[in-house]
């Protein structure tokens, strides 16, 4: 079974999820394996987004039987859990009001944004290192997912600005760039779409993709490298410990939403790539000398 | 499918020059990323500038519309009366500018927090502000009553008090 060693991380991440869930709404510090709660936080985070990459990079789209309906299933569930906490446990923000509550898939969708278009770098690297059309799928998958994620990205972060900055919109750093990763990553799909040949559409593509990756560290530092009318990220030392359940759950949620949807859409490349390569089928005509 | 690159000889020159591109494409990424990150660019992209950058710049800070950040003066909000809109000072720790707003602030808008102003300095010694905009910092917190207690704060409270 192909997904063992998935299956085994997300049960450990879950574990230790609900170990310091549990703790932190007792309020005591949670303690599993001797370790403090932060580290068994990290632990638990690294382990579900370990599992979740590895559950996509083991399952061969080709093979249409891929299990993405776990992913999206685990990912409406816990999506679910995280937004109903969210919108009606957790308290409202002390000076923003129940207006911060879109924290809650904001910020879940910039992480998971980021990291899309990083598994569309990984695909790219590992494409032009050892040329397996399947990383070429995977690439186009990822960037597609990613670029939706960037899109909603931007309209969310609109309707939290209005109310709290009062304007929609303004070119500060942060947003700037996050526009420009938006822009490039879509433009590399419009590039997909012009070339023919499928080896050099791979060979280009990852090349762009590589290029173009260089906005996500540039929109990650965008706030401390400049004056920037967008915040600096936040921490757990300066988020209340009543918003990080919803933050949390929500953040998975949208990364098993997101892995099976780069799953279907790679699935869905490899399929139209096959049929690109098919030798064309004889013209009717000819099927009639030959009877 | 995926073995039918790895096969033919020519598959091997495929591999060669994609690995080609794969080094231009890290060429081209690494030296677009360190103008970026450590060229003149930090200097030249400014967003806003501080009252310590205005009053540095003397009669460079006329004319021009730009933009001024800095936190509100404690103090120094007024409304009302012969105002229209809102003044308020917008402070640094290298000083504060003096800032006269048309428009209805953001609610966020209070003493203390980050603002964003856009508009021209006037020679009456003021910025005419033409868009306000807060700018928040990173700290998200629950309001202190009514909600569930922190637990561990109340036994360090307990604990200080003994």
């Amino acid at each position: 079974m192909k997904t063992g060693p998935a299956a085994i991380l997300l049960a450990i991440g879950a574990y230790f999820g609900f170990v310091v869930a549990v703790a932190q709404f007792h309020g005591v510090s949670a303690l599993a394996l001797g370790l403090p709660s932060g580290a068994i936080a990290t632990l638990a985070a690294g382990c579900g987004v370990a599992g979740a990459i590895w559950f996509l990079f083991a399952n061969d789209q080709a093979d249409s039987s891929a299990p993405w309906q776990v992913m999206a299933g685990l990912g409406v569930l816990c999506l679910a859990f995280g937004s109903y906490y969210g919108l009606f446990v957790a308290p409202p923000e002390q000076y923003m009001g129940e207006v911060q509550r879109i924290m809650y898939v904001h910020v879940p969708t910039a992480w998971n944004a980021l990291l899309a278009m990083t598994l569309a770098f990984a695909c790219a690297v590992i494409f032009l290192f050892k040329p397996d059309y399947k990383w070429d799928s995977r690439m186009e998958g990822a960037i597609e997912v990613g670029v939706v994620l960037a899109f909603l990205l931007c309209c969310q972060g609109a309707i939290w600005a209005k109310p709290t900055w009062g304007v929609w919109w303004d070119w500060d750093p942060r947003l700037t760039t996050t526009a420009v990763l938006l822009f490039a990553f879509l433009g590399i799909l419009a590039l997909r779409r012009f070339v023919e040949d499928p080896a050099r559409r791979a060979i280009w593509s990852s090349v762009a993709t590589i290029i173009a990756y260089v906005d996500v560290p540039i929109v990650y530092f965008s706030v401390r490298w400049w004056n920037s009318l967008h915040q600096q990220q936040s921490n757990p030392g300066t988020v209340s410990k009543q918003f990080w359940l919803p933050l949390r759950l929500n953040a998975f949620g949208i990364l098993f939403l997101m892995v099976a949807f780069i799953m279907i859409r790679a699935q869905l490349a490899t399929l139209r790539r096959k049929q690109e390569m098919a030798p064309p089928l004889p013209e009717v005509a000819e099927l009639g000398e030959a009877v | 499918m995926s073995s039918v690159m790895n096969q033919t000889s020519a598959s091997d020159v495929m591999r060669r020059r994609s690995r080609l591109f794969m080094i231009g494409a890290f060429v081209v990424a690494a030296v677009a990323f360190v103008i970026i990150a450590a060229g003149g660019i930090n200097k030249n992209l400014v967003y806003y500038w501080t009252p310590t950058d205005l009053h540095a710049a003397g009669d460079k800070a006329y004319g021009a519309t730009i933009r001024l950040g800095g936190m509100v003066a404690p103090g120094s909000i007024k409304r009302g009366g012969s105002i229209t809109g809102v003044e308020f000072d917008v402070k640094d720790a290298g000083g504060e500018v003096h800032v006269k707003s048309a428009g209805v602030p953001p609610q966020m808008f209070r003493e203390n927090i980050g603002v964003v102003v856009e508009g021209t300095m006037d020679r009456g010694g003021y910025f005419r502000c033409n868009r306000l905009m807060v700018s928040h910092n990173n700290e998200y917190r629950a309001p202190k009553n009514g909600h569930p207690v922190d637990k561990k704060q109340m036994e360090k409270y307990i604990k200080d008090a003994q």
